[in-house]
């Protein structure tokens, strides 16, 4: 089923938490809406599950307007941050609720919870309570709730949040591997751009209450629409200069860029990831003069955090091991950084009248 | 005697925070002495009054003087009326104010305390300047044929005014500190309003709400003030068991009003010990009040 959300918008007192967005999710696809906090990712999320209401706009399950529609009736299945399990039943219980309360006979309630304690691999376990659970096995409690009732689509508000970081990869991989089997839509919520990488088909990224970029994950970080976007997918070396018929200047630094070939110099900041930084021995007219500060291997990389005296810049440089080898880099030694690419974005000019 | 600043970490119980022993025995002497002497004491002079000629006459004292038994009938269907209205009414504000943010919600919030605060005397006036028959509905009332001051329902609101606070204040912690969520996935699971409150929300509040109840219903019984006002202190109709104490006594009839004080103070000593079980026994359980999930 394809969720479409069409000019949404939600308040909350002088917060404009979600201003005017427009969404499409495909059918069967893996979603994820990934942001900073405040940036209306988890209002979003939670205005689809009917758990929140729109000042404006329209929420289309297919082509059903739902938009009015209560939480119970839209057919969704929610997991929270939190878990959210029912502290008072058990895990069984839990599991059963959904089918309970639409009056299931209870021989298909049983059946259906031991098999979704065997898809979440916690066959055994139904008759704990949710304190006597481990955190990745609470919210895989949790998912296997939402999933009992077999929903049109599985929502999940930052699903793995609160969990160790060995926990959380290995259920981002469980996860993936549930949808690719299933092919229920699915949208979860998250901060973290590995994990919405990692995952999903589909990266939504948002901020301020609105949808900076949408596309695949391999589109959005080698295409970033916004420097936002840039800047969020993180660890981007940032230069600020000017552009000027074509010509892009930081410092040193020249490159070519078609974006802009009016004469009249312009204020532009170009990103610059740290793979797409070069470090040389030799000195070149357009290259950076700076100071290793620390180079750290990071598996078939070295991490290389430099220092540009001259304009007070930091750099992060990713040197492949073969060239790091070769040119036997050490801290406090004189190196020059240049780029081999580069994204430049051109602020809206301010007019003075 | 040797007086260390701490870091002797000897297990001798009372010198850990190295207070001097002076100082320690007037502050645990002199805390025996006034709950001894304000509330011990006062306490069993009751029940010494009441059988000073021994349990038949306590009993006969109870049993066959009329006015006094409709007393104690009267506090026992007045308390639990008021104690149903407020859990009620508790459950509704506690809901409404944990689980909504609106215009006038810490306003709500305050006037919750407000019997807490006013005079139980203030209050009966209150009522009494309302639903008398020279108050605000008073005409109208009596053209209704019904009769609210000087009669039962009178006392049921009088009641009902001073007890208020106590299951919703019980309650309302208790649901800001569980939040929404387990609510809010019921809902998403498909459950109905009152699936949600049965199956959900009472199951996590019920200890919290058990004990608002029987602090509002202890507290209902011994009522006085707010109820003398509205009574009219009619023997035999709108006497209570407090009423009643003070009606005996003004008549010079001793053992009569120690025997209907001994019964309140055991009423008010059996819901104390069944709040006090509740407590040692919900502490020992590991899952209705822990906020880890």
């Amino acid at each position: 089923m394809s969720i479409t959300i069409a000019g949404v918008s939600r308040r909350f007192g002088n917060f404009q938490a979600l201003s005017g967005v427009n969404l499409q999710v495909p059918a069967g696809s893996l979603t994820a809406l990934l942001g900073p906090s405040g940036s209306g990712k988890t209002t979003l999320l939670r205005i689809i599950a009917g758990l929140e209401s729109a000042d404006s706009g329209q929420v289309l399950f297919d082509d059903r307007d739902v938009t009015q529609l209560a939480a119970r009736e839209r057919g969704v299945g929610f997991v929270f941050q939190h878990y959210a399990l029912f502290r008072h039943m058990t895990v069984a219980e839990n599991i059963a609720f959904g089918l309970r309360v639409r009056k299931s006979p209870a021989a298909d309630v049983n059946q259906r919870v031991q098999e979704l304690l065997r898809l979440v691999r916690l066959e055994g376990l139904g008759q704990r309570l949710p304190t006597e659970l481990s955190g990745g096995q609470r919210q895989r409690v949790a998912l296997a709730r939402a999933l009992a009732v077999r929903p049109q689509m599985l929502l999940l508000d930052e699903p793995f949040g609160a969990l160790d970081a060995r926990v959380r990869q290995e259920l981002r991989g469980w996860l993936r591997r549930l949808h690719q089997e299933m092919h229920v839509t699915t949208v979860f919520v998250t901060h973290d751009q590995e994990e919405a990488f990692e995952m999903a088909d589909q990266v939504v990224v948002m901020n301020q209450g609105r949808i900076e970029q949408t596309g695949s994950p391999q589109q959005v970080f080698d295409h970033p629409a916004t420097s936002f976007v840039m800047d969020f997918l993180g660890n981007v070396n940032v230069f600020h200069g000017r552009v000027t018929a074509g010509q892009l200047e930081a410092g040193p630094i020249r490159m070519a860029w078609s974006g802009y070939t009016q004469d009249e110099p312009r204020n532009a900041t170009a990103y610059v990831r740290p793979h797409e930084l070069e470090i040389d021995r030799h000195a070149e007219a357009t290259a950076l003069q700076a100071t290793i500060l620390q180079a750290t291997p990071a598996g078939s990389l070295l991490r290389v955090r430099l220092l540009a005296e001259g304009y007070g810049v930091e750099l992060n440089v990713d040197v492949v091991r073969e060239r790091a080898d070769q040119l036997q880099l050490r801290p406090g030694e004189q190196v020059f950084v240049r780029p081999k690419t580069a994204r430049v974005f051109m602020p809206e000019p301010e007019y003075v009248i | 005697m040797h007086v260390s600043g701490g870091g002797t970490n000897s297990g001798r119980g009372l010198r850990v925070n190295g207070d001097p022993l002076w100082l320690r025995l007037l502050l645990i002497g002199s805390a025996i002495t006034i709950t001894g002497v304000l509330i011990v004491i006062p306490v069993v002079y009751v029940f010494v009054q009441a059988f000073a000629d021994g349990p038949g006459a306590w009993w006969s004292q109870l049993t066959e003087d009329a006015d006094t038994r409709h007393a104690v009938l009267l506090t026992l269907s007045v308390a639990p009326a008021a104690v149903l209205a407020n859990t009620i009414f508790g459950l509704a504000a506690a809901w409404t104010l944990t689980r909504f943010r609106f215009r006038g919600r810490l306003l709500l919030l305050t006037l919750l305390d407000l019997p807490f605060a006013v005079s139980p005397v203030v209050a009966g006036l209150c009522i009494l300047l309302i639903y008398g028959s020279q108050g605000w509905l008073g005409p109208w009332l009596k053209q209704a044929g019904v009769q609210v001051v000087f009669a039962s329902p009178g006392l049921f609101l009088a009641t009902t005014f001073v007890t208020l606070p106590f299951v919703a204040r019980e309650l309302i912690p208790l649901m800001e500190s569980l939040g929404a969520d387990e609510e809010l996935a019921a809902v998403s699971l498909g459950a109905g309003p009152w699936q949600l409150f049965w199956r959900v929300t009472l199951p996590n509040i019920r200890w919290g709400l058990l004990f608002g109840v029987i602090q509002c219903h202890a507290r209902a019984m011994g009522e006085f003030g707010a109820v003398k006002v509205v009574s009219g202190g009619i023997s035999g109709q709108t006497d209570t068991m407090p009423l009643r104490v003070e009606k005996l006594f003004q008549e010079y009839n001793n053992p009569g009003s120690y025997a209907v004080a001994s019964v309140l103070t055991l009423m008010a000593l059996a819901t104390l010990t069944a709040a006090w079980a509740l407590e040692h026994w919900t502490n020992r359980r590991p899952t209705p009040s822990g906020k880890e999930l």
